[in-house]
């Protein structure tokens, strides 16, 4: 280095007793101190260290690829072997699962756990988006904790249903439809009205207020055939009980009458082949037990 | 010191650097505004505006607003200052000078109207589109002709070490600017383009740039502030030479390549995250060169920090600088990334180095300026400076330790597996247990911007020329008795 500076340029700094290095930029001046040996061993340790973990894994680029390190990793088997474990700890109870029946199962207190357990998990990834994470629904989307079932509430039942859907795109699927009456032309704008006073009349949400007598001629003609004469709905066409105070789309008259309406095609997907049989059998399980399996 | 240096000061050009100075504090305001907007956001949903307000898109307006226009801007200002006071001599080219602040401001608004139209090339603090890209190059250019060609005519034999840290965070930005940004444009009178890259190759030049963009415009050039304002604010001699130049070359050298530790345990092959593993650990004691050469300046002086805010700015500036350069080595560790990574500990890990050192170092300098470029004794107000100093300090202890609660207690959530083998929790329990930590989030940044409106009114009121009386006072007072 050439310095143009004097070696007079050079002063002792009062305070710390150290020499400048004699350059003066707008006041500022430099001390000639060396490098703190802490901070420089310690940058050769990681140096070292670096150099170290280079031989051991997979480090550089070559001509034909990379450095290959002394134990052969890659993060692909390194993934396989955490998963692994996972799987690991499923399969302890899983070679009995598989083989057991539903009421196995039910008996079975391990088996049981082990069900309620996956069907957990795995309800709140993948069905929770819709039904909640406490599996309470929404407008449209069914609260699974109650005994109010649209396609039957056996352990056969809600497998089946989670298995294939509802208006789903599977051949299997559950089908049933509710007709879109005032779209159609189906009913009259007021035989709309009557029916859907009588319907909310059922579960005592508007007893007295109202003449009931032409809706319950309408419904016997027009509903009962799914929802049945008593209004207590049929899992055959996944038609809801109307005489109880459980509204899947909301229980205002303005709802009803939507309802009746628009009609209503809630759907819901076939998770065969997206979850396997084993998860399918324990959401089942999970289900039936949250509230009112039957 | 010699005398001769204050009685012949050359004629400076001071003007350039109180337009960026005053950009600088605008885009601050700006930017930590936005900052509350989106944490709010992300605590109650319905806050989003739909379309151009929405999270999506008001997220990059917060942090290009914070980055590139408040610490851009502050990066212009300090750099035109130091440069002209340790060259002695004036700014080159008052023209060109003048269209660096223009043409960058212009460069500002095109990019944050862009965000909020939807004009996005979707790569993180790249994401303005190619005809910005080529107005921002053209500007650079000329920042770093203008800062050249001022160092080339300079009167000291040796270049400060300021300008060594300005000088090599203009050039990489330029590059890396200049390689990120390749991009292929649909037609030539429309906004969008597509990036020259794809797949994994595009996420490592991402990383490159991304990692880099944090290396050398909120590290190095930010240095290149630490190394005039904390001895001149000290009044001290830096405390080592030896350790600058190595700190200073050890630090451009590793910083380049750690940019695959952004992508830990992705399509991107295990040696290159190895490797740029590694050069995150070297990189541990070339940042703390930076810090212990800063504090370390401060012996002989300590006694000075217990009644100085703007020292106080500074050295909490470097505990911050510190503590984000150690964590982030610690957190590009493989298996302690398996852990952070895409939690809030990372945005945490940021914001003690944006809100504490980037802020901090920040405010201390134009604290140290602003009294110089207009000509006064001193700020109007030191107490107010104290009253920013603290309420933006717990601000910060605020925003960070919520984020790290909450970005491990995330981390924690995912991972965690039953003894019969399923996840505990589903990503949405995660996301409710967050929401705690998100308010306590947005309260620190709200604490930040407090700060920060102190300071505007401390600033104004020092540019009026207003002398705070009850201050003058009491001080006088203090030295009768």
């Amino acid at each position: 280095m050439t310095d143009n500076k004097k070696d007079s340029d050079k002063k002792i700094d009062e305070f710390s007793g150290v020499e400048t290095t004699g350059h003066d930029w707008d006041g500022i001046e430099e001390l000639n101190n060396p490098m703190p040996r802490w901070w420089l061993w310690i940058f050769y340790i990681t140096i070292i260290w670096s150099i170290g973990f280079w031989v051991v894994y997979p480090a550089w680029p070559t001509i034909s690829g990379n450095t290959k390190g002394m134990f052969g990793y890659t993060q692909a088997k390194a993934l396989k072997k955490s998963q692994e474990e996972i799987t690991a700890r499923q399969k302890i109870y899983l070679d009995r699962f598989e083989k057991a029946s539903f009421e196995e199962i039910l008996k079975d207190d391990e088996l049981y756990a082990f069900a309620m357990a996956g069907g957990k998990a795995f309800f709140k990834d993948n069905c929770a988006t819709c039904h909640g994470t406490g599996a309470d629904g929404a407008k449209g989307y069914p609260n699974l904790n109650d005994d109010d079932w649209l396609w039957g509430g056996t352990l056969p039942a809600i497998y089946e249903t989670i298995k294939y859907g509802a208006r789903s795109d599977h051949d299997d699927t559950r089908i049933g439809d509710m007709p879109a009456f005032g779209v159609d032309e189906m009913l009259e704008p007021e035989e709309i009205e009557s029916v859907a006073d009588y319907v909310l009349s059922l579960s005592g949400s508007n007893e007295h207020k109202v003449d009931v007598t032409k809706g319950q001629v309408i419904f016997a003609e027009q509903c009962a055939m799914c929802h049945g004469e008593d209004a207590r709905g049929s899992y055959d066409f996944g038609a809801p009980n109307l005489a109880d105070k459980i509204w899947l789309y909301g229980g205002s008259s303005e709802d009803v009458i939507e309802s009746i309406y628009n009609g209503r095609a809630g759907t819901m997907p076939a998770w065969e082949g997206r979850l396997d049989e084993n998860t399918i059998r324990e959401l089942s399980i999970y289900l039936h037990q949250l509230g009112g399996g039957q | 010191m010699t005398t001769t240096s204050i009685s012949q000061e050359p004629n400076y050009n001071f003007d350039i650097v109180k337009l960026f100075t005053i950009a600088t504090l605008f885009w601050g305001i700006v930017g930590f505004l936005v900052g509350i907007v989106i944490a709010l956001q992300l605590a109650f949903p319905d806050l989003n505006i739909e379309p151009y307000l929405n999270f999506g898109r008001l997220r990059p307006v917060h942090t290009s607003a914070v980055i590139f226009a408040f610490g851009g801007n502050a990066l212009f200002a300090t750099s035109y200052y130091i440069v002209q006071r340790t060259c002695g001599v004036r700014l080159w080219s008052d023209k060109l000078a003048s269209f660096t602040f223009w043409g960058y401001q212009l460069f500002i608004v095109m990019a944050a109207l862009g965000y909020v139209l939807g004009v996005n090339q979707s790569k993180e603090y790249a994401e303005p589109e190619w005809f910005v890209d080529i107005w921002l190059t053209i500007v650079w250019v000329a920042y770093l002709l203008v800062f050249m060609m001022t160092v080339s005519k300079r009167k000291e034999p040796h270049l400060y070490v300021a300008n060594w840290f300005f000088i090599a965070f203009i050039i990489t930005v330029a590059v890396l600017h200049l390689g990120n940004n390749i991009s292929i444009p649909v037609d030539l009178f429309g906004a969008k383009s597509y990036s020259a890259f794809s797949g994994v190759q595009s996420a490592m030049i991402q990383w490159w740039y991304g990692h880099n963009a944090v290396g050398f415009f909120l590290t190095a050039g930010f240095l290149g502030m630490m190394y005039y304002f904390v001895p001149k604010q000290a009044n001290r001699p830096i405390y080592s030479y030896r350790l600058s130049i190595v700190h200073f070359w050890s630090l451009i050298f590793i910083y380049i390549w750690a940019g695959p530790h952004h992508l830990h345990y992705t399509a991107l092959p295990e040696w290159a995250q190895i490797l740029g593993m590694t050069f995150s650990i070297m990189l541990w004691m070339p940042s703390w060169g930076g810090m212990i050469n800063g504090v370390m300046t401060l012996s002989g002086a300590w006694h000075k920090l217990r009644e100085d805010p703007i020292l106080q700015f500074m050295i909490i500036a470097l505990a911050f600088y510190g503590m984000a350069t150690f964590e982030g080595p610690l957190m590009a560790i493989r298996s302690v990334n398996a852990l952070s990574h895409y939690t809030d500990w990372t945005i945490g890990h940021v914001h003690a180095g944006a809100l504490g050192w980037n802020g901090f170092i920040t405010f201390g300098a134009l604290y140290y300026m602003v009294p110089k470029l207009w000509g006064r004794k001193a700020m109007y107000s030191t107490k107010l400076i104290s009253v920013h100093l603290w309420v933006a300090t717990i601000g910060i202890v605020f925003y960070i330790t919520a984020m790290w609660v909450s970005g491990i207690m995330q981390g924690l959530m995912w991972r965690a597996y039953d003894d019969m083998g399923f996840l505990e929790y589903s990503f949405v329990e995660s996301v409710m247990a967050m929401k705690p930590f998100y308010l306590i989030r947005a309260a620190g940044g709200i604490l930040f911007f407090a700060g920060a409106l102190i300071m505007i009114y401390n600033v104004w009121r020092t540019i009026r020329g207003d002398v705070n009386e009850k201050e003058q006072n009491s001080k006088t007072q203090g030295v009768v008795a």
